[in-house]
């Protein structure tokens, strides 16, 4: 018995290892990689151990900027890559707390009609707007600034799904305990509702911080100047496919540096994150 | 004068589903009425449409001298206490107890008070810094009693508060309950279908039926005089039996006396038969007949019998223990004053 046990449990642990090696592999040797300098990368023998360039690289990348295609320092690029994905984020949050909250709670004329507006714009992603959206944004003399980088991105029917999705669990009887103790509806919105979509809220952020960092195609079409450059399109430009020149020491670390937040935001939000995607707290 | 009035009090809802129709119910101040019922018969309804949860579609409320039709539920002074109790889960016991006060901008100081106060009262005071999810369902129950309590309402709205609890408890918060609202002298309407609570919690007694007032009254009046078959079926455990009785009469059924003419429902409660042996009498009802099943509770004993032989079935409650046996046969006697006539086809009590 107590062997199957242990066999038992080895046969996942096994499973979970070789996939965590898998995963962590490629993410070592990038690491490695930028820490050993351009010329024992370029030779095509880099060894498997960290080198010595760690702090030379970093600080280079992240204060001076590299020497070819992209002169921006990689910390701007990070600055405008946090301030992307923390407006898109927290702007998906608000609105989509503020629409499912009209969406489940208020009787308004084609209430359902725009429920289901927003629902369609699933099937819309940026891609496929892409032109008319670029149209508008240029239209409004937002090319290059941050307004034009996030707003267009924020509209979020997942997010609205989501939150409508769990205020329909929150009891009626909630609802109407707080009118017999005299809240409003924002007053109920702020003390009780805001309170108990904690969780998703965390999860939702989790998610949308992701999303907006990794953002590629609009980032691409919207900046053009270096200084508002994200760091995604950054690392991209680092490598110049043409001639042999590119800085793959930098490029890695760059790499790295992009990882980063979204792995800090999912560690902070960790606890929180899991709560709120399998359970509520009710 | 804190009193209740509902003036036929009607509701239809959106779908054309009429759930109260022309109810009167007069409250005097500081009485306690409960609405009791089946399943859908409106008594959630017409207590949410004195809440204000609900749009009142015919009719007119009035709580104390105001009309309230078109007042929200925080400007009616009334508490409510829900099935569920509706606490708010990421508040502490405290804060769910204050917030209505809060929300009125009542002083801190006074908030404090009257929150102390209640959980002094209710036993609750060593769980003020806890939330909701970390109550026992009994402890939950008190804490919205709690709520209820603190706001100092004019009247007390309860919706089936103990059907979340187990037995034992249910007995046990009754009773609270009964002597919370005598000790507050707060008028109170309380939902519930549990017949016994119903009889033991109310000074106005209402059954409700598809929406409508079957009777209402002290609860031994509805006991000793039920104006119809379902209220005389609604009220006291086990119900009373409801024998109809055909044209050429029931065989091993005699009565002394008939009142009226036409077909009959004759009703008798199980606690009020005597056995005795075949053969005695004559009595102002007399049946043989036939125990198929016996029930025996400790306290008392329920004998399932037959009228004659193979007729309808009647129970017949003896006290204490019992010797007799399924099979025997006996004779059920009842005197004139407990017996019941009923209009066979409308279910009315027949005057007597
Ligand atoms: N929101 C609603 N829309 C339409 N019909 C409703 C609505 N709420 C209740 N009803 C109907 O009104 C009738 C009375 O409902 P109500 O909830 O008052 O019953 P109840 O006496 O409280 O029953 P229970 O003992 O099961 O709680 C039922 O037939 C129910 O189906
Ligand atoms: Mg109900």
């Amino acid at each position: 018995m107590v062997e199957r046990r242990s066999i038992l449990d080895f046969i996942p642990h096994l499973v979970l290892l070789l996939g965590i090696v898998i995963l962590a592999f490629p993410v070592y040797v990038a690491f490695v990689a930028s820490t050993w300098d351009a010329a024992t990368i370029a030779n095509g023998h880099m060894p498997l151990r960290p080198g010595p360039h760690f702090l030379e690289n970093y600080y280079k990348l992240l204060f001076v900027g590299t020497g070819s295609s992209t002169r921006e320092p990689v910390g701007v690029m990070m600055l405008n890559s946090l301030v992307m994905a923390m407006s898109i984020a927290l702007g998906k949050i608000a609105i989509s707390l503020i629409s499912a909250f009209a969406v489940v709670y208020f009787r308004f004329p084609f209430r359902m009609a725009a429920f289901w507006t927003i629902f369609v714009t699933l099937m819309l992603p940026v891609e496929v707007r892409i032109y008319p959206t670029y149209k508008i944004v240029a239209d409004l003399n937002l090319l290059d600034t941050y307004a034009g980088l996030t707003i267009p991105l924020i509209a979020s029917a997942t997010a609205t799904l989501l939150f409508r999705q769990f205020f329909m669990t929150v009891p009626d009887e909630l609802v109407e305990a707080s009118r017999i103790d005299g809240a409003g509806p924002m007053k109920f919105f702020f003390d009780t509702l805001l309170p108990l979509s904690i969780t998703s809220i965390a999860a939702m952020f989790v998610i949308q911080f992701i999303y907006g960092w990794n953002q590629y195609l609009w980032p691409l079409l919207i900046t053009t100047r270096d200084d508002m450059q994200t760091i995604v399109i950054g690392i991209k430009k680092m490598i110049v496919t043409q001639d042999a020149l590119t800085e793959w020491q930098l490029a890695m670390a760059t790499a790295i540096l992009a990882m980063l937040p979204p792995v800090l935001v999912v560690i902070v939000m960790q606890k929180l994150f899991v709560k709120g995607l399998v359970e509520t707290e009710k | 004068m804190n009193n209740v009035q509902l003036r036929q009090v009607g509701k239809v809802y959106a779908g054309g589903v009429e759930a109260v129709r022309a109810i009167s119910i007069d409250i005097p101040d500081g009485k306690f009425c409960v609405l009791v019922g089946p399943s859908g018969c409106g008594k959630s309804t017409l207590l949410r449409m004195v809440a204000g949860l609900e749009t009142i579609s015919s009719g007119e409320i009035v709580i104390g001298d105001r009309r309230v039709n078109d007042l929200d539920p925080s400007e009616r002074d009334i508490a409510m206490v829900f099935q569920n109790y509706a606490l708010y889960p990421h508040m502490s016991v405290y804060d769910n107890m204050a917030y209505g006060l809060r929300n009125r901008r009542t002083p801190k100081a006074e908030i404090e008070e009257r929150v102390q106060e209640a959980a002094r009262i209710l036993e609750i005071g060593h769980l003020l810094d806890r939330k909701p999810r970390a109550l026992s369902g009994g402890q939950r129950q008190r804490v919205a009693m709690g709520r209820a309590i603190v706001r100092k309402p004019r009247v007390f709205l309860f919706d089936e508060p103990l059907s979340n609890l187990d037995a034992k408890l249910r007995i046990q918060m009754r009773v609270e309950i009964k002597k919370l609202q005598r000790a507050l002298g707060i008028t109170s309407i309380y939902v519930t279908h549990d017949q016994l609570e119903a009889m033991t919690l109310a000074d106005i007694l209402v059954v409700m039926n598809k929406g409508k007032v079957e009777q209402m009254g002290p609860p031994l009046t509805l006991y000793e005089r039920p104006a119809t078959t379902f209220v005389a079926g609604f009220i006291g455990a086990p119900p009373m039996n409801l024998v109809p009785l055909p044209e050429g009469g029931l065989p091993g059924l005699k009565l002394a006396k008939v009142p009226g003419s036409g077909r009959l429902t004759l009703g008798i409660r199980p606690e009020h038969f005597e056995l005795t042996a075949p053969g005695t009498g004559p009595h102002a009802l007399d049946i043989d007949v036939t125990v198929s099943a016996i029930e025996a509770v400790g306290s008392e004993t329920f004998l399932y019998c037959a009228v004659g032989g193979n007729g309808p079935e009647i129970i017949v409650r003896v006290a204490g223990k019992s010797e007799i046996e399924a099979g025997a046969t006996l004779r059920a006697v009842a005197e004139a004053k407990n017996l019941h006539f009923f209009d066979d086809e409308t279910g009315v009590r027949i005057a007597d």
